[in-house]
C-alpha cells in the first residue's frame, strides 16, 4: 500500500445522499477474479448511457473534475453490501480522500485498506464546503493528514478527528496482515486456551 | 459486572489489544462464497501466507450459479471463471467446499446453519454482508471486506472497534398474517437504514422467543440493513432442538459441555444497553417496501407516501427521487400496485418454512396473466425437503418455476433478472436501485405476501384473503 502523503488536490463533488455500494460499482462487475481495473466501472448506471456513452448529465463527467483525488458526497456514503470491489473502484478511479458526515461502517473500514482516507465532516461544513466547491468548480484543498487538517482556498478549512491506528497505517502504507502478526505469540496462545476450552470446534 | 452477550462473546473472543491498535478478536468460524474471496486468496498467495486453520472455513458457491439447466456449461465466462477460481483455491487451500455439483450446495447462509457449522458464542464471519443472519444462533456474526477475508485466511484474527449495544424489544404476539421478515421491515422503517449504525443490536421479547429458527435467521439477516454490525438473539431450547444432531454440532460428553457454555451467554438481566427500541407485534402489519432503500416500507393496508409528507429534506428529496425510479404516485394504495414478477428466495426467505407458507397461500390459485413468478430454494436440501413435502408440485401446479438453488434474483448475478421498468414482489433483502436489473422496481416482502402478489397481480393485503 502506497503510504499517504499531504497533497493538493481538485475535489470533485457530488451532492447524493446514501449512495449505495451497488451503485459505486454495479454487481455485474463483480465477477472479476482480480483485484485492478474496477475504476473503469465506477458509477457505471449513472457515468454511462445505455449505448455506453459519457452520461454528460453525471457529476463525475464534467471535464473540469479530471484528475480529482479528492470526492466530496452526501450522507451515508458506501451504504448496501460489503463489497470491497466499492473502495477498490473509487481507488483506483484516482480518489484517495472522501469527505462526508457519514459512511456506511463496512465501507468506511475498507477505505482505510486500501488506501483511502475517509474523512468525516459536520453537516454544516460539508455544506459550506458543497458550496464552494459549487461556486469555484475545479478548485483543489489541501489535505494533511499528519496534521489532520484540510486547507481549501475559501477558507473553509478545518481539522478532523481519525482514530491515531488508522492514521498511522495510512501514513505509513502499512499492511493490517503484516501488523497483526507482530501479535503471533498471542495468537498461539490464545488458540492453546481456546483447543483446551472449546474442543468441539477443533474436531 | 453485568454484561451483554455482545460483551460476554466479545470479552472471550479478545485476543490481544496493544497499546495504539485496535483490539484482535479470534474468529471461529469463516464462511466464504465465489465473490469475495478469489483476490484475498490472491494476496494471501501473492504475499506468501498460508490458511491458518483450513477446519474454520465452509465454502460454497451461490452469487453467479444458474438456478436452471446446471449440467450444461454456464454461459457467462466471467461466472464461469469466478466458480473455477473458487474450485481451484479450494483445492489448493484443503478447504471444505460445497461446490456446484454437491447435495450440500446453496446460498452461504442458508447451508451453513443446515450443517450445523455455527454455534452460539462464536465469532463468525464472511465477506458477505448478510453474515448478521448467524446472529440467530447467539453467535457473534458480521460481514467483511475482501481484506479482511485475507486477514483472516492468514491470521484467524481481526483488528475490530467494539460495537455500541441496541436492545430491539418487541413484545406481544405476532398476527398469524404477519412474519420475521415484517418484523424485519418494519424495525428499519422506524430506525432508518443508519439507525443501527455501530450498533450491534440483540432482539428480544415476546415475539422473538416465539419465533422459529428459521424466523430469528430472517430477523438477523435484515440487521445489516438497519445499519447495525451484526444481529443477535439469545439462545435458547429450540436453539440447541435445531443444532442438536447436525454433522459439525458438538457430540456426546463434548454437548454437555458445549450447552453449559452456550447456556452462560444470555445477557445478564439488568445489563445496560447503550440504546433500547420498543415495538409491539402486535401492531405489526404484512410489510411491503415502496421506495428504493429497506426504509421506504409501509404496511400493506397503507398509501405510498407523498414527499410533503417528510419533515425531513433529506428524507424528502429520497422519497421523490425514489417515487420517480420505483414509477410511483404519491398517494396510491399499496394494493392497488400491479407487478410483472415474483421471486420467493434468498438467504433471508429461502428455507424450508418460508417455502411451506407461501406454498399454503400459492395452493389452488394461478399465477396472474403477464406475471412471471420463480420459487428458488436456498439449497438443495431446503428443495429436497420442499419435494418430498409436495410444495414443489403446488407452485407448478400454479404456474411457478420451481427452480435449482442460488442466490438468483436477490443479486441478479446469474442471469435471473428483472427487465427495466419490470416491477417485482420480492421475498430478498435489498430493495437498491437495478439491484434485481438495471431499471427493476423491487418491492420487498414477506413469502406469503409474495404468493398472494403472484396470484392476484399485484399486492393483496393476506389478512383479508
Ligand atoms: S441471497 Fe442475496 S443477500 Fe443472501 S448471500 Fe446471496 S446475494 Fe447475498
Amino acid at each position: 500500500m502506497e503510504p499517504y502523503n499531504k497533497h493538493e488536490s481538485i475535489a470533485a463533488l457530488m451532492n447524493r445522499s446514501n449512495v449505495d455500494t451497488d451503485q459505486i460499482i454495479p454487481k455485474q462487475f463483480l465477477k472479476k477474479v482480480e483485484r485492478s481495473g474496477f475504476g473503469a466501472h465506477l458509477f457505471h448506471d449513472w457515468r454511462f448511457n445505455d449505448d455506453g456513452s459519457d452520461n454528460a448529465e453525471f457529476e463525475l463527467n464534467k471535464p473540469i473534475f479530471n484528475g480529482a483525488k479528492v470526492l466530496v458526497v452526501g450522507d451515508n456514503f458506501g451504504c448496501g453490501s460489503s463489497r470491497e470491489h466499492a473502495p477498490w473502484a473509487i481507488a483506483d478511479y484516482g480518489f484517495n480522500t472522501i469527505i462526508s458526515t457519514s459512511y456506511a461502517d463496512i465501507f468506511y473500514n475498507n477505505c482505510f485498506k486500501n488506501g483511502i482516507l475517509p474523512i468525516v465532516v459536520s453537516k454544516e461544513q460539508l455544506d459550506t464546503l458543497m458550496a464552494e466547491i459549487s461556486a469555484n468548480e475545479g478548485v483543489s484543498f489541501v489535505i494533511d493528514l499528519a496534521e489532520q487538517k484540510v486547507t481549501t482556498p475559501g477558507g473553509n478549512g478545518f481539522t478532523f478527528d481519525i482514530d491515531p491506528f488508522r492514521k498511522g497505517n495510512l501514513l505509513n502504507g502499512l499492511d493490517d496482515i503484516g501488523l497483526t502478526l507482530l501479535h503471533a505469540d498471542k495468537i498461539d496462545q490464545y488458540e492453546q486456551g481456546h483447543k483446551q476450552s472449546y474442543p468441539w470446534l477443533w474436531a | 459486572m453485568k454484561k451483554t452477550m455482545y460483551e460476554k462473546i466479545w470479552d472471550s473472543h479478545l485476543v490481544v489489544e496493544a497499546e495504539g491498535q485496535a483490539p484482535l478478536l479470534y474468529v471461529d468460524r469463516h464462511l466464504m462464497h465465489e465473490v469475495t474471496s478469489p483476490q484475498a486468496f490472491e494476496g494471501l498467495k501473492l504475499s506468501g501466507r498460508k490458511v491458518r486453520n483450513p477446519h474454520s472455513i465452509l465454502a460454497t458457491m451461490d452469487h453467479c450459479v444458474p438456478t436452471k439447466d446446471r449440467d450444461k456449461p454456464i454461459a457467462d465466462p466471467i461466472a464461469k471463471k469466478q466458480i473455477e477460481t473458487m474450485a481451484d483455491n479450494c483445492r489448493d487451500n484443503g478447504l471444505n467446499l460445497y461446490d456446484m455439483k454437491s447435495p450440500n450446495n446453496g446460498v452461504i447462509h442458508v447451508v451453513v446453519p443446515e450443517h450445523g457449522f455455527v454455534h452460539p458464542g462464536m465469532v463468525v464471519v464472511c465477506g458477505d454482508s448478510h453474515t448478521a443472519t448467524h446472529g440467530a444462533f447467539g453467535a457473534l456474526a458480521f460481514g467483511i471486506g475482501t481484506s479482511e477475508v485475507e486477514h483472516v485466511m492468514a491470521t484467524q484474527t481481526l483488528p475490530q472497534k467494539k460495537s455500541k449495544t441496541m436492545l430491539v424489544q418487541i413484545n406481544g404476539a405476532l398476527s398469524k398474517f404477519s412474519s420475521a421478515k415484517d418484523i424485519a421491515l418494519a424495525i428499519i422503517g422506524k430506525i432508518g437504514t443508519a439507525g443501527g449504525t455501530g450498533y450491534v443490536i440483540e432482539y428480544a421479547g415476546s415475539a422473538i422467543k416465539d419465533l422459529t429458527m428459521e424466523g430469528r435467521m430472517t430477523l438477523c439477516n435484515m440487521a445489516i440493513e438497519a445499519g447495525a454490525r451484526a444481529g443477535l438473539v439469545a439462545p435458547d431450547e429450540k436453539t440447541y432442538e435445531y443444532l442438536k444432531g447436525r454433522e459439525f454440532a458438538p457430540k456426546g460428553a463434548d454437548w454437555d459441555k458445549a450447552l453449559a457454555y452456550w447456556q452462560s451467554l444470555p445477557s445478564d438481566p439488568d445489563a445496560t444497553f447503550d440504546c433500547i427500541i420498543t415495538l409491539d407485534a402486535a401492531e405489526i402489519a404484512p410489510q411491503v417496501s415502496w421506495g428504493t432503500s429497506p426504509e421506504q416500507v409501509i404496511g400493506v393496508d397503507a398509501t405510498v407516501p407523498a414527499p410533503e409528507s417528510f419533515s425531513d429534506e433529506g428524507k424528502r428529496k429520497a422519497c421523490e427521487s425514489a417515487l420517480t425510479y420505483m414509477g410511483l404516485a404519491p398517494n396510491t394504495k399499496i394494493t392497488d400496485i400491479p407487478i410483472d414478477f415474483v421471486f420467493i428466495g434468498s438467504c433471508t426467505n429461502g428455507r424450508i418454512e418460508d417455502f411451506r407458507i407461501a406454498a399454503e397461500v400459492a395452493k389452488g390459485t394461478k399465477v396472474a396473466p403477464g406475471v412471471t413468478a420463480i420459487a428458488v430454494p436456498g439449497s438443495y436440501h431446503v428443495k429436497e425437503q420442499a419435494e418430498a413435502e409436495g410444495l414443489d408440485k403446488i407452485f407448478i401446479e400454479a404456474g411457478w418455476e420451481w427452480r435449482d438453488p442460488g442466490c438468483s434474483m436477490c443479486l441478479a448475478m446469474n442471469g435471473d433478472e428483472l427487465k427495466k421498468g419490470q416491477r417485482s414482489a420480492s421475498t430478498s433483502n435489498r430493495n437498491f436501485e437495478g439491484r434485481q436489473g438495471k431499471g427493476g422496481r423491487t418491492h420487498l416482502v414477506s413469502p406469503a405476501m409474495a404468493a398472494a402478489a403472484a396470484a392476484a397481480g399485484h399486492f393483496v393485503d393476506i389478512r383479508n384473503l
